[in-house]
Parts: structure tokens; C-alpha cells; sequence
């Protein structure tokens, strides 16, 4: 064949299958051609994880409220962990609420495969949009529980405030968050089942490495460090900050280690996302 | 005529070590590594589902892909469906595909039949809009009008089927990848299958149908590729490749005889006749499927008192069963029978027999007193069980005539 044939030839073909070599592609084009899908397993998620429960919806603000009772009464009341100077209640939900968006998606996100297995066998889709729903669709228990700190915000009259507008952005950076380490534990959970009793582990130390039941404020300077590198220190006090930022006594705004918080986890999306794709090629196999 | 789809020497290898003993933990898998560092992966345990397999579909054309188990149908449609990569090797595809590999992929049994329409459209690649205008159409042919809003963990297994079969057989895409889904349903929902498949090839649509029914594979395509351990056998005429699919001692299923105006009764015409398409069969016949013989005969003077029999003899001539028109229902033939012809139907119900060859005789006369007509072992079957879990997986054939799956009650302790 000549190369001008061949080349009319890939034209003249929609879709040409081959084996990839190297690192593939990351094909997010494909991803949006199939948003459609992402739509439907979203609301399939969320449609399918309150049927058949006599309590619905509530079990969103249950959760989160009873643990913040639960701090509150632990740490803020018997502890006495400062809150530089916001009401506990309020200091401990500000940071449950993106914290528990963050575990309950790693861990959907991690187990989305596996879960999915029947899909993936059977139907081709690009399976990035897998993990993918498992992150968005925890967005809907994140605003019903919103909706109950607002509540909480009314309760002990604490003022607006425009650094409120960030906290998109700080959700943002959870999901992004989410989503790498996710794309990792899930692409590594077809091969070793190890991963799902890593999970649960990794959310409950990565907690306490998180500042949710303390502020940052408590580690020593010296040490602060090495909070940032864990982007979640980033999401909590963003949170704290943007809700509350005029109460707490050190009130400082998101800072150089900020940035070293964004840049590790979208250093973590990309590199979840090729080795994701390019371990995806075998899910079909030894899933 | 354009180029639908065109496979240039695909293989396709897998690794036996890793299917057989699964490296579910990091604990399997650090063995195993430490195993292969010493010991390279070698011939033995790669197993090679498909081997340097090449055709090319026309657009608009229909073609079956038959082969054993194992002989790499899945495999070939898993690879042009996108789910699996070939080892090397490529295939082009010239439209948009879709592919059904299995009926119901992704229906959630809390969702309702509503919901699950929706979801699986846009699991098999419908858009929600495109969805929406099929609904109605979707609904009535999977029959479910009154259950729409139930969830589908209420539905009875034949409601769940005919609703996946539906929202499946409204995909229109331009090539269409079918993989066994007919296996599914009663007889007659399987017909209805059969006539909107053969709908969809009408339409112009290409389509690449992977079945183990060679009689449906035969009214619906033109072509078919025979698949043998991994190759391309043989890519011909649908008929041809019937012939050597069953081999080359083949099966008469269906066989008439001159008339023979001298007696006064004798056989016009014997077949072995599949039970959802009234045609003959090719010669093999699922366990799972039943089928009929269908008997035509020509009686040209008034009788009294006879009777017309089957017998069922296996490959070594041991009879295995004798069956006569006098046997349930009489329907007074025995007293006059008068001049005409006669059409009997015989159903063979599903796992009567068991796997194996057998023929079939056929005659007619009064007990103890004169036999008019005989035909011995005129049609020949074999019945075989490869679509049931102990067919497909086990590789075991169950031994005896008789195919009856029975009760084991237990008492245990």
C-alpha cells in the first residue's frame, strides 16, 4: 500500500482499533462525547443510594450532624480545642462538610470499577467517566448538607461575608483531589483487592492528618509545612477561612503553602489520569 | 459498495497463569512476580483467543460468525466493541457502532422499568433525546405498559428480558455488533427478536451476528466466517459454511419420498423442525430447545385400524424411544381413515433425550397384522448441549439417553 492509499484509508475509517503503545492518550474528548452517560450513572448513583431507605434524604444531614455533635461534645466542650473564637459547632461542620464530600467520593470513586464490572465487560464507554460519577455524584449530599450549615450559620448569627465566593473554588480543589487519588485506588483495585480494605484506613488516618476536629493553627509554625502537603489541609481551612474568616482570631488567607496544596493534587489528577488510562486496556481482562 | 468493517490479522493472547490462579491481592501478585522472575512466561501458559484473523464487511451486509466454544466469536466482538485491545494487529470501523454483547448491561434492579429504559439507552450509546421519541415504541414491544413505574427486582424473569430486549432492538446504529442475545425468552418473544433483527438487516444496516442457532444464523445472513481455535476457518455463503460447521457427514433433517400409489398408506415427507422457526433444523438441536418431527403421509384408500409410528433409535441402533398416533390422541383415526393427506406434528419436548446422534423411523400399519409403509432411520439429529452452564464451562457430556434434569432432595446431617 502506498502511503497516500494509507493514509485515504485511516480517512476513510471512523474508528480504527489497534493495540496502544506507550502511554495513551488522555482522550478527554471522548469523555464529553459521552457526558450524556455521565449524566445518567450520576443520577443513577444518587437516584439508587436512598431507594429502599425508610429515611432518605436524611441519613445526608444525620451523618454529618451527629458527628458534629460528637466533636463538638469531645473536643470543643471537654478538649476545649481552640476555635479561634468561631462557635466549635460551627468551626468543626465547616470543615465535616468538605471533608466528608472528599472521603465518601475517594471511596465511591476507588470501588467504581469493581462495582461496574458488568459495564465494563460488556460495553465500551470511556471508563474514566466511572470514578468520574462516583466524585460528582457525592455533590448532591454536599448541598443538602450545606444546606443544614446554613442553618447552623442562621442559628448563631454569623454575618455573610464575600470570602464566601471562594468556596467553589475550594469544592473544587476537594473533587480534584478526589478524583486523582480516586482514578489511582481504582485503576489499582481491578488488579488487587487490597485496595478495599486500604480505603477505609487511609480515609480514617488521613482525617486526623487533616485539620476537621482541630485548626491548623494548633500544629507548631515549624511544622505547618507539612500540612500543606496534604491538599486537603488546603480544602478544610479554604473552607474555615471563607466561611468564617472574619471570626477566627489568626484569620489568614490562603498562602503560599496554598498553592503547594493545588499543585500536589493536580499533580496527582494528571498522574492518576495516565495511569488510569494506560492500565485500562486490561480492566476488561482481569476484572 | 463501501468497506462497514475491515479486521487485518487480529490476535488476540491471553495469559492463562493470570486467569487461573487469580492475583486478587498484592500478596498473590508479589508471589507471582517472584515466580516469573525465575520463570518466563512461555508458550505454555499464553492461550491465543484469536490468531492473525483478517475479513472484511461490506456495508449493508449481514454476517453470522459461528465456531466452537472457545474458538474466539467473544473475543473477535469484545475487540471491534472497544472493550477489549487486540495483542496486534487492527480493525477499522466505518460508522457508528453498537454493540450487544449481552441483553440488559446495566440495568439496576431498584430503579423502575422507566428508569432502566432510559439508563440502558445511554448505556448502549442512545442519546436521551433520541430515547424519548423510541419510548413508546420501546414500551409496547417489550409488553411492560402496566409495570412501567415498578422497579425491575419485581419483574418475572420473561418481563425483565423482553424490556432489555427492547431498548436493545431500538439502538440504530449504522453496524451492529450481536452476540447470542437471542439465547433469551420464550419462543415466541424469540421469534419476534428474530423478525426485528431481520427488520434492522433489511434497513441496510451492517450487521455481525455471533449465534450458536446456525437456523436463525441461516434466514439471516448471507455470509458467515467460521471460526476454528482462534483462525479464520472459512469465510463463505451462510449455506456453505453450514455444511462445515456440522462436518462433513452432516445431518438429514429433512427428507420426502415419490408417492407410492399402490399402498394404501405411505410416507410423502419426514423433517426434524425447529420449534420457533417451523423449519427444518440444521441437524443440531440445543438439549434446551426442543423441537418437532413432523410427519406427512398420504393415505389413498378408506383404512381401518391403523396406526403410524415413530421410533427414535440412538447411533448404535439401541431403540431409545417408540411413539404412535394411538399414544395420546387417537382422535378416532384408528376406526376410518379416509383418503387424504395427513400432517402430524411430534413434539420433542426439551431435554426428553439426552446429547447424542440419533434417527428416526418412521411406519405405518395394523399391530400383529401387516406393516404398510416403513422408512428406517430416514432423518438423522444430534442433540447437544452447548449453550448450558455444564455444556459451555465443564466440557462434559452427561451419559445416557434420556436428558431429564432431576430433583436431588437432601437430607443432610
Amino acid at each position: 500500500m502506498t502511503e497516500t492509499a494509507l493514509t485515504k484509508a485511516t480517512d476513510e475509517f471512523g474508528v480504527v482499533i489497534e493495540p496502544t503503545r506507550g502511554l495513551a492518550a488522555l482522550q478527554l474528548r471522548a469523555v464529553w462525547q459521552y457526558r450524556e452517560l455521565l449524566g445518567f450513572l450520576v443520577w443513577r448513583d444518587v437516584k439508587v443510594r436512598y431507594k429502599q431507605t425508610a429515611l432518605g434524604v436524611a441519613w445526608v444531614v444525620l451523618q454529618p450532624l451527629v458527628n458534629m455533635l460528637i466533636f463538638t461534645l469531645l473536643f470543643g466542650v471537654l478538649l476545649k480545642v481552640p476555635s479561634g473564637g468561631a462557635p466549635y459547632p460551627v468551626f468543626a461542620f465547616a470543615a465535616l462538610l468538605p471533608w466528608n464530600y472528599f472521603a465518601s467520593s475517594l471511596n465511591r470513586a476507588s470501588t467504581s470499577l469493581i462495582g461496574s464490572a458488568n459495564l465494563i465487560t460488556k460495553v465500551y464507554f470511556p471508563r474514566l467517566i466511572v470514578p468520574l460519577s462516583g466524585v460528582l455524584s457525592g455533590l448532591v449530599d454536599f448541598a443538602v448538607s450545606f444546606l443544614l450549615l446554613g442553618v447552623l450559620m442562621l442559628v448563631y448569627r454569623l454575618p455573610l461575608s464575600w470570602t464566601m465566593l471562594w468556596l467553589p473554588f475550594f469544592l473544587l480543589l476537594a473533587m480534584v483531589t478526589a478524583l486523582g487519588f480516586g482514578l489511582w485506588l481504582a485503576a489499582l483495585n481491578v488488579r488487587f483487592r487490597d485496595v478495599n480494605y486500604l480505603v477505609p484506613f487511609l480515609v480514617q488516618v488521613w482525617m486526623y492528618a487533616t485539620p476537621v476536629i482541630y485548626g491548623s493553627t494548633l500544629i507548631p509554625e515549624r511544622f505547618r509545612w507539612l500540612l500543606a502537603l496534604n491538599p486537603m489541609t488546603g480544602v478544610t481551612e479554604g473552607f474555615r477561612w471563607a466561611l468564617l474568616g472574619s471570626r477566627l482570631a489568626d484569620a489568614a488567607a490562603p498562602g503560599g503553602l496554598f498553592y503547594v496544596s493545588i499543585g500536589i493534587s493536580l499533580l496527582v489528577l494528571i498522574s492518576g489520569m495516565v495511569f488510569f488510562r494506560s492500565t485500562e486496556k486490561t480492566f476488561a481482562d482481569v476484572i | 459498495m463501501t468497506v462497514a468493517i475491515k479486521v487485518e490479522n487480529l490476535s488476540k493472547k491471553y495469559v492463562i497463569g493470570a486467569a487461573q490462579e487469580r492475583q486478587d491481592t498484592l500478596r498473590d501478585w508479589l508471589v507471582a512476580a517472584g515466580r516469573s522472575l525465575r520463570r518466563r512466561p512461555t508458550a505454555e501458559n499464553e492461550f491465543w483467543a484469536l490468531r492473525d484473523v483478517s475479513f472484511e464487511v461490506q456495508r449493508g451486509e449481514v454476517v453470522g460468525v459461528i465456531g466452537r466454544n472457545g474458538a474466539g466469536k467473544s473475543t473477535l466482538l469484545k475487540i471491534l466493541s472497544r472493550i477489549t485491545e487486540p495483542t496486534s494487529g487492527r480493525a477499522y470501523i466505518n460508522g457508528r457502532v453498537g454493540s450487544l454483547l449481552e441483553v440488559g448491561t446495566g440495568f439496576h434492579p431498584e430503579l423502575t422499568g422507566r428508569e432502566n429504559i432510559f439508563l440502558n439507552g445511554a448505556i448502549l450509546g442512545m442519546r436521551r433525546t433520541e430515547i424519548a421519541r423510541k419510548f413508546d415504541e420501546i414500551v409496547a414491544f417489550a409488553e411492560i405498559e402496566k409495570f412501567l413505574d415498578t422497579p425491575v427486582k419485581r419483574y418475572s424473569s420473561g418481563m425483565y428480558v423482553r424490556l432489555a430486549f427492547a431498548v436493545a432492538a431500538h439502538l440504530e446504529p449504522e453496524i451492529l455488533l450481536v452476540d447470542e442475545v437471542l439465547a433469551v425468552g420464550d419462543a415466541a418473544f424469540q421469534k419476534k427478536c428474530l423478525g426485528k433483527m431481520g427488520d434492522v438487516a433489511r434497513e441496510g444496516r451492517t450487521v455481525l451476528f455471533v449465534s450458536h442457532n446456525m437456523s436463525a444464523m441461516q434466514r439471516l445472513c448471507q455470509n458467515a466466517i467460521f471460526l476454528q481455535d482462534g483462525r479464520l476457518s472459512s469465510y463463505d455463503d451462510v449455506q456453505k459454511i453450514a455444511d462445515l460447521y456440522f462436518g462433513t457427514k452432516g445431518y438429514n433433517t429433512s427428507v420426502s419420498f415419490e408417492p407410492k400409489p399402490s399402498l394404501p398408506i405411505f410416507l410423502r415427507k419426514i423433517e426434524i423442525v425447529d420449534c420457533s422457526t417451523n423449519l427444518p433444523t440444521a441437524g443440531k438441536i440445543e438439549i434446551s430447545d426442543g423441537f418437532f418431527i413432523r410427519v406427512t403421509y398420504e393415505v389413498t384408500k378408506k383404512i381401518k385400524g391403523v396406526h403410524t409410528f415413530l421410533r427414535i433409535q440412538a447411533s448404535n441402533g439401541e431403540t431409545v424411544l417408540s411413539t404412535g398416533d394411538c399414544d395420546v390422541n387417537p382422535a378416532k383415526l384408528l376406526e376410518d381413515r379416509i383418503p387424504g393427506v395427513y400432517t402430524a406434528l411430534v413434539k420433542i419436548p426439551p431435554y426428553l433425550l439426552g446429547t447424542g446422534d440419533y434417527s428416526v423411523t418412521w411406519s405405518a400399519g395394523i399391530p400383529f397384522q401387516i406393516n404398510y409403509d416403513v422408512e428406517w432411520n430416514v432423518v438423522n439429529f444430534r442433540v447437544l448441549d452447548s449453550l448450558s452452564e455444564r455444556g459451555e464451562f465443564m466440557h462434559f457430556r452427561k451419559p445416557g439417553y434420556l436428558g431429564l434434569n432431576l430433583e436431588w432432595q437432601y437430607v443432610v446431617g
